[in-house]
């Protein structure tokens, strides 16, 4: 089963080059072990444009689709067998990153 | 037999049985609806035959037998259905199967599942009652005083997120099995504590009904888990508390405190076991295994249920222990119990300005006001002492104990 990890931060500041270093070891893990499916992490969010197309008429703004004190600053999406097995390597992701990760799974997965 | 010993059979067999069938059915199906449902549906029809057929020989095998057949026609139907989806598992273990005989292993998997901690408390608390506890929806809601449809979207939630996250159906490795255990207990203790310290204008200040529930099942989990510390000392405490039930509320429905209940009245035979379970604790400890919350809590109920009355009671060790318990959980609720020890020993004055100390993150705690209004009157602040008694009086939410702080207060006039 796939399961997005979604990397949350409260601060506009990208990765450190220690946190770089503790991603990079921990994304060899996920390879090693045969977790890996994808990983990213994302630009400044005032750097986001968003599409909205559901009428046929796309509307696009600058910024991203809601304002918060959190926002989205990287993925990873998991192959694991179930969510404890999700939950141990979101454990492992949080510390290597340095931010809060919310474990959801992709349906169908 | 008669219908009444038929009856009673069934019930005893419900209580014994359900969490067996349930998580038999749950491994081999893989899914906890249908385990759920069908586990039901055999208890319904044992209703049904057994007044007229008789109690078989064996009624757990009985009941097992009975639910999968309905578990493997329901799931028949709705594969006829076309629900395909129906077929792939929904809860999930990797091990291979069991041998036989290791079926007290699928309790524990179900407990461990339905305590997971990805499981928001409250449902946790409403699933484990049904799937283990095998209380009904509406059994469920009158118990902690929550609408029946709350109780099933809890457990349907609960159910949903198992099924969607693949929580899986399994007992934690070692390396996580402490913290796990530790996330069982907590639902276990918060049932017991529901039960014991009741709230509600209109309810009975102690359930019995719960807080032998949580008994029943910390039993149970410590029938599969023999020789984990805090399950020892969770089910002591419980024991240590249950036992002074009867004692703790008078004939008027007034609260009595700890000092002035009737040592008589006190369930001996309760008293004994948790003893038991604390000396065996103990030893553990004296062996280096350092004991956690559950046992400093339970050691700390023995030594007030071993005294003849509150005078004699060995203050010094309680104190000793809740120093102990402070390092464990330095929370404000244990630091004023640790106060109100101290006061024991060091008189009211030394207590009353460790208990103020706490004013900023108690003062909307209703035993915060009751201890300081307590404390101030043996003080002779008769009139801070009143203020603080009106305060706890509006924070309370049992009915005994509004009753027995409100005598307290009009008792200085």
């Amino acid at each position: 089963m796939r399961y997005l990890l979604s990397v949350i931060h409260d601060e506009t500041d990208l990765a450190t080059p220690e946190e770089m270093a503790a991603i990079d070891e921990f994304n060899s893990r996920l390879v090693a072990e045969g977790h890996w499916v994808f990983a990213g992490g994302l630009g400044y969010p005032d750097t986001a444009t968003t599409v909205d197309n559901r009428n046929g008429a796309a509307l696009v703004s600058d910024g991203p689709y809601l304002e918060s004190k959190e926002y989205l600053a990287g993925i990873w999406i998991i192959e694991a067998p179930d969510l404890d097995v999700a939950l141990e390597l979101a454990t492992e992701g949080s510390k290597a990153c340095n931010r809060k990760v919310e474990v959801r799974p992709l349906l169908d997965g | 037999m008669n219908e009444v010993d038929v009856r009673e059979a069934i019930t005893r067999v419900h209580r014994e049985e359900w969490a067996r069938v349930v998580a038999s059915l749950a491994r081999r199906f893989g899914d906890l609806d249908v385990a759920e449902d069908a586990a039901a549906d055999a208890f319904a029809t044992a209703v049904e035959r057994w007044p007229a057929d008789g109690v078989p020989p064996n009624p757990g095998a009985w009941l097992t037998t009975t639910a999968s057949r309905r578990a493997i026609d329901r799931i028949r139907r709705e594969n006829k259905r076309g629900d395909k989806e129906k077929e792939a598992r929904t809860v999930h273990d990797d091990d291979p199967p069991e041998p036989l005989g290791a079926i007290d292993d699928e309790r524990l998997r179900l407990i461990f599942t339905c305590c997971h901690p990805a499981l928001a408390m409250e449902n946790r608390v409403a699933l484990t009652l049904r799937m283990v506890g095998g209380l009904t929806v509406s059994e469920i809601g009158r118990a902690l005083l929550v609408q029946e449809a709350t109780v099933g979207r809890r457990i349907t939630r609960a159910k949903a997120k198992i099924k969607a996250e693949r929580i899986p159906f399994r007992v934690p490795s070692a390396d996580d099995l402490p913290g796990r255990v530790s996330g069982v207990l907590a639902v276990l203790f918060l049932v017991f504590n529901e039960g014991y310290l009741a709230t509600g204008p209109d309810t009975d200040p102690v359930r019995h009904d719960l807080t032998a529930e949580a008994i029943r099942l910390t039993r149970l989990i410590r029938s599969l888990l023999p020789d984990d510390g805090e399950v020892a000392g969770l089910l002591a405490l419980m024991l240590l508390t249950e036992a002074r039930r009867t004692s703790r509320v008078s004939a008027g429905g007034e609260l009595v405190p700890l000092d002035e209940q009737d040592r008589g009245g006190w369930d001996a035979a309760l008293i004994a076991e948790g003893h038991r379970l604390v000396r065996e604790r103990l030893s553990a400890a004296a062996a280096g295994v350092a004991p956690g919350r559950y046992q400093v809590l339970a050691a700390i109920s023995a030594v007030h249920t071993s005294a003849r009355n509150g005078r004699t009671t060995d203050w010094s060790q309680v104190v000793a222990l809740y120093d102990r318990l402070v390092r464990l959980d330095p929370s404000p609720i244990v630091v004023l119990n640790q106060a109100i020890a101290v006061g024991e020993l060091d008189g009211p004055e030394v207590a009353l300005a460790a208990v103020e100390g706490l004013e900023q993150e108690l003062a909307g705690y209703h035993a915060y006001q009751a201890t300081r209004a307590e404390l101030l009157r043996r003080l002779g602040r008769r009139e801070q002492s009143r203020a603080a008694y009106d305060r706890a009086i509006e924070l309370a939410g049992n009915t005994a104990e509004t009753a027995y702080l409100t005598r307290r207060r009009d008792d200085m006039a």
